[in-house]
C-alpha cells in the first residue's frame, strides 16, 4: 500500500496503513470495533438516526468521548448536514442511519455528495446476516440502491472486517476524487464478538489515484498559456477540495490571466480580485461567459465542462485549444476533448505550473494579454451583475441577499438551497476565502440548505453560518432546525420568500406563457396562479413555524426593515434565527443562457442581448 | 463502431459482476459479449468484455471501469496480437439418414460430438466467432433444436502476461 500518496488535504486521516504488528489487540463486540474504528480515524461527528439494526451501534456510542452525535430528525438531514460538515471543514463527514427506510432516506444526500465530490461515510445498519435476501422487516439493499451514486460501498457481514472497512472507507472517501462511500453492517456483526486491532492494513489493490502530475504535460501547459492571447483560467471545485486556493491565486497574479470560478468553486479566487471575471454558466456573469465563449485557451483546473457551464456543447468556447487538469483522469476528454491532459491533484499541479510558468518568464516568454484584457474590463463595465427594483414598497430578493452579504461579510459560511435563490446568493454575495460557499451544484437538490448549513456550524462553531434558502426548499428539510435548537447549533436561516417556486416559475414565465401550473405555494385551490396570493394565505406561517422549533422568528416585509433585520439576527447567537424575508415574486435572475442553447445567445436581462462585435477572431 | 476486447482484472469478491454491469448500463455502454472466471491467482478474477464502440467513447469505457475500486487494471487486447475463443453447445436434429453428414461438418471445422441420441447429436466447438458462425450456418439446414454459447474469452500472444505486476501488487498489500 505505498503506492498511497495523498496530499496532505485529502489525505489527512490516521488511517493510513501501517506495518508491523497492531498496537491495540483487544476483545469486543463488532458494535464496539465500529466505534473505536471511527475514533481511531478521526470522526469527531457523527449525524444520524438509530433505529433496530443498527441499535447495538448506538450503545458504546453513548459512551464514546470523542465522536459526538448529533440526532437529526430526517435521515436526509444526516446526509446533508455531513455533506456541509465535510465541505466547511475539509473532513470526511460522517452520517449514521438503520437499514431499510432509514437508509433509503439517505440516498438524496448521497446521489448530491457524489455529484459534488464531497468526501463522506455513511454508515448504515442492516438486518442481519442470515435474513438478508429475504425480504426481511425494514430490509433494503443499500449497497445494491446505491451502487451508482457511491464511490465506493461496503456490506460487512464478518465483525473482524469492521476496523479494516472502515479505515479503506475512510482513506476511499478523503483521497483521490473525493466521494462518498458507504457502509452497510449486518446487524448480527454488531453484535457478536470480535478482535478490535489497530492500527490495520488495509486492502486496496484497484485503488492508487494519481495526484502527481506528467511533468512534460506541465511543460506544455505553460507553453501553451505564455503564448495564448485570450486565456482564461476556468477553476471548479477540485481547486477548492485539493487546499489550492493560495497556488491558484500565485498562478493568476503570475501570469495576469482572467479567472472564472465555477458554482462549485465560488471562494477558490476572491470575488474582489480585478483578475477575477465572476461565474460562468447558465446564470453566470456576462464577462465570464462570454470570455470562455472567445477565448483561445481553457485552462482549465478541477472543473468538468458541465453542460450547465458549457451549454450547447458543440458550439462552447469554439475557439479555444483546452489544458485540462483533473484528479480524475474519467473527467478529461469526456465532454470536451483536451489537447494537454493533466491528472493530478490541483495543489500539485499548480505548483509545478507555477515553476514552469516562472521558466517560461525567464526564457523571455510572456503572455501578453493587453488586447485580451481591453475587451474583458469593456464587458465587466457594460454588463456588471444587476438586477431591476423591486416595485416601490417591496423587498426584492436580490437585494436581500446582498444587504446579508454586506452586512454579514465574507468570514461567513453560506449555504444556499436549490433555485432562484440559490443563483442570487452566488451572484451578489462576495466570497473572498475558500469553504465559505456550500451549495448543491451537481445534484440541485432543493432542502439541501438548512442542514448543511447545520453541519457546517457543526464543523466550524467559531463561523457565523448562514442558510439562504427558498420558501420551497425550506419546507423539505425545515425540520432541522430543531435538532439546531436542541444541539446548540445556531444557524441563521433567511427565507427569501415569494410564494413560489421561483425558479420554475422564471421557466413558466419565458417558455411556458406565464402558465404557472403548481409553481405558487401559498394559494389556495381557488388561486389563478398570476395574482399575489391573498393576506392571510401565509401558509405556513414561517415565523410560528420556527418558534414552534425553537428558534426566533423574524419577518420583513419593507426595505426599510431591511438592515435593522439583519442586525437584529447577527445579535442573537444562543439560538437558530430564521428570516421571513417577503419578497416580490417576478423577479427573475439574469444573466441567463436558456437551456440547451449556445451561450453565445447569453441574455443580459430579459430581451437584451450583449453587443460583442465580432472583430475578435 | 468497433469492437474492441477488454480484458479486466478484479478483485474475486461478491458484487463485482454487479457494479460493472450496473456501470454498463448506466453510462450508456453496450456489451456485446462478457465472460467471468478464475486466474490464477484465487484472489483475482479475470473478466472478458467485448465493447462495441468508437474510440473516444472507449476511452471513457476503460476510464470508468478503472475507476471502480475493485478493479485493479484493464488491457485492450489487440485481435491480432491475442488469442480469442468461445464455446458453443450446440443440438442438431440427426437420424440415421444425416447423422453422417452432420458428424462430417462437425470434424470439419475440428470440433466434437459430446452426445448422440436417436434423433439429435450435440456439439461442442471452440474457436474465433467467426469459425463458430460458420459451423452453425453449416449446421442449420439440418434443424438447430437448441443452442448455447460462452462469452469469448482472450489471451495475449507470446510470453508476457498482463497479471504479472498487477499481482505483484496484490502480495504488496495484502
Amino acid at each position: 500500500m505505498t503506492e498511497h500518496t495523498a496530499s496532505p488535504r485529502r489525505g489527512d486521516h490516521p488511517a493510513a496503513p501501517s506495518q508491523g504488528t497492531p498496537a491495540v489487540v483487544e476483545t469486543m463486540t463488532g458494535a464496539q470495533s465500529l466505534i473505536r474504528s471511527l475514533e481511531a480515524v478521526g470522526a469527531e461527528t457523527i449525524f444520524g438516526i438509530p433505529g433496530g439494526a443498527i441499535l447495538p451501534a448506538y450503545d458504546p456510542l453513548m459512551d464514546s468521548v470523542k465522536v459526538r452525535h448529533i440526532l437529526v430528525r430526517h435521515e436526509q438531514g444526516a446526509g446533508h448536514a455531513a455533506t456541509g460538515y465535510a465541505q466547511a471543514t475539509g473532513k470526511v463527514g460522517v452520517c449514521m442511519a438503520t437499514s431499510g427506510p432509514g437508509a433509503t432516506n439517505l440516498v438524496t444526500p448521497i446521489a448530491d455528495a457524489y455529484m459534488d465530490s464531497v468526501p463522506m461515510v455513511a454508515i448504515t445498519g442492516q438486518v442481519a446476516s442470515k435474513a438478508i435476501g429475504t425480504d426481511a422487516f425494514q430490509e433494503a439493499d443499500i449497497c445494491g440502491i446505491t451502487m451508482p451514486i457511491t464511490k465506493h460501498n461496503f456490506l460487512v457481514t464478518n465483525p473482524a472486517e469492521i476496523p479494516r472497512v472502515i479505515a479503506e472507507a475512510f482513506h476511499i472517501a478523503a483521497t483521490g476524487r473525493p466521494g462518498p462511500v458507504l457502509v452497510d453492517i449486518a446487524k448480527d456483526a454488531l453484535q457478536a464478538t470480535t478482535v478490535f486491532r489497530w492500527p490495520v492494513e488495509t486492502s486496496l489493490p484497484g485503488y492508487r489515484p494519481v495526484t502527481k502530475p506528467h511533468a512534460k504535460q506541465i511543460r506544455e501547459a505553460a507553453k501553451l498559456l505564455v503564448t495564448a492571447k485570450r486565456p482564461v483560467l476556468y477553476v471548479g471545485g477540485g481547486v477548492l477540495k485539493a487546499g489550492a486556493t493560495a497556488e491558484l491565486r500565485i498562478l493568476a497574479e503570475l501570469t495576469g490571466a482572467p479567472v472564472v470560478t465555477t458554482l462549485m468553486a465560488l471562494g477558490a479566487f476572491p470575488d474582489s480580485h480585478p483578475q477575477h471575471l465572476g461565474m460562468p454558466g447558465m446564470h453566470g456573469s456576462v464577462p465570464a461567459v462570454t470570455a470562455l465563449q472567445k477565448s483561445d485557451l481553457l485552462f482549465t483546473l478541477g472543473a468538468r465542462f458541465d453542460d450547465r457551464v458549457t451549454g450547447k456543447l458543440d458550439s462552447f468556447a469554439p475557439l479555444a485549444k483546452v489544458v485540462h487538469a483533473d484528479i480524475d483522469p474519467a473527467e478529461i476528454g469526456k465532454n470536451r476533448p483536451a489537447d494537454v491532459p493533466i491528472v493530478g491533484d490541483a495543489r500539485e499541479v499548480l505548483a509545478d505550473l507555477i515553476v514552469a510558468v516562472q521558466t517560461e518568464h525567464e526564457a523571455g516568454h510572456r503572455g501578453d494579454y493587453t488586447d485580451w484584457w481591453v475587451k474583458l474590463n469593456d464587458w465587466k463595465k457594460t454588463y456588471p451583475l444587476g438586477y431591476e427594483p423591486a416595485p416601490e414598497g417591496e423587498l426584492s430578493p436580490q437585494q436581500v441577499i446582498e444587504r446579508i452579504g454586506q452586512l454579514v461579510g465574507p468570514d461567513a459560511v453560506y449555504a444556499a438551497g436549490v433555485g432562484q435563490h440559490q443563483m442570487w446568493a452566488s451572484q451578489f454575495i462576495n466570497y473572498e476565502k475558500p469553504a465559505t460557499w456550500l451549495n448543491s451544484g451537481g445534484a440541485g437538490t432543493m432542502g439541501y440548505a438548512v442542514p448543511a448549513a447545520m453541519g457546517a456550524k457543526a464543523g466550524r462553531p467559531d463561523l457565523a453560518v448562514w442558510a439562504i434558502d427558498g420558501d420551497g426548499c425550506f419546507q423539505m428539510t425545515n425540520q432541522e432546525l430543531v435538532t439546531c435548537a436542541l444541539n446548540n447549533i445556531p444557524i441563521k436561516v433567511a427565507v427569501i420568500n415569494n410564494g413560489s417556486l421561483g425558479m420554475v416559475r422564471q421557466w413558466q414565465t419565458l417558455f411556458y406563457n406565464q402558465r404557472y401550473s403548481n409553481t405558487v405555494l401559498h394559494s389556495g385551490p381557488e388561486h389563478d396562479g398570476i395574482a399575489k396570493p391573498a393576506q392571510g394565505t401565509r401558509i405556513p406561517d414561517f415565523v410560528l413555524l420556527s418558534e414552534a422549533m425553537g428558534c426566533v422568528g423574524l419577518r420583513c416585509e419593507r426595505p426599510e426593515d431591511l438592515d435593522a433585520v439583519i442586525k437584529q439576527a447577527m445579535e442573537i447567537n444562543d439560538r437558530p434565527v430564521v428570516i421571513d424575508f417577503i419578497v416580490h415574486q417576478d423577479a427573475m435572475v439574469w444573466p441567463m443562457v436558456a437551456a440547451g442553447t449556445s451561450n453565445d445567445e447569453i441574455l443580459f436581462a430579459r430581451g437584451i442581448r450583449p453587443d460583442f462585435g465580432d472583430d475578435l477572431d | 463502431m468497433s469492437k474492441h476486447t477488454l480484458s479486466v482484472l478484479v478483485e474475486n469478491k461478491p458484487g463485482v459482476l454487479a457494479r460493472i454491469a450496473a456501470l454498463f448500463s448506466r453510462r450508456g455502454f453496450n456489451i456485446d459479449s462478457l465472460a467471468v472466471g478464475p486466474t490464477e491467482h484465487p484472489d483475482i478474477s479475470r473478466m472478458t468484455i467485448v465493447v462495441n464502440v468508437e474510440d473516444l467513447p472507449l476511452e471513457q469505457v476503460t476510464k470508468q471501469l478503472n475507476k471502480l475500486i475493485n478493479v485493479i487494471k484493464i488491457v485492450e487486447l489487440d485481435q491480432s496480437a491475442a488469442i480469442q475463443r468461445e464455446l458453443v453447445l450446440v443440438k442438431v436434429r440427426a437420424d440415421n439418414e444425416t447423422r453422417s453428414q452432420v458428424v462430417e461438418i462437425v470434424q470439419l471445422f475440428r470440433a466434437k460430438t459430446v452426445d448422440v441420441s436417436p434423433d439429435a447429436v450435440t456439439i461442442e466447438a471452440t474457436g474465433s466467432s467467426d469459425k463458430l458462425e460458420a459451423m452453425l450456418r453449416m449446421l442449420e439446414p439440418y434443424g438447430i433444436k437448441e443452442l448455447v454459447q460462452s462469452g469469448l474469452v482472450a489471451i495475449g500472444r507470446g510470453a508476457r502476461s498482463i497479471t504479472d505486476r498487477s499481482l505483484r501488487a496484490l502480495d504488496r498489500s495484502a
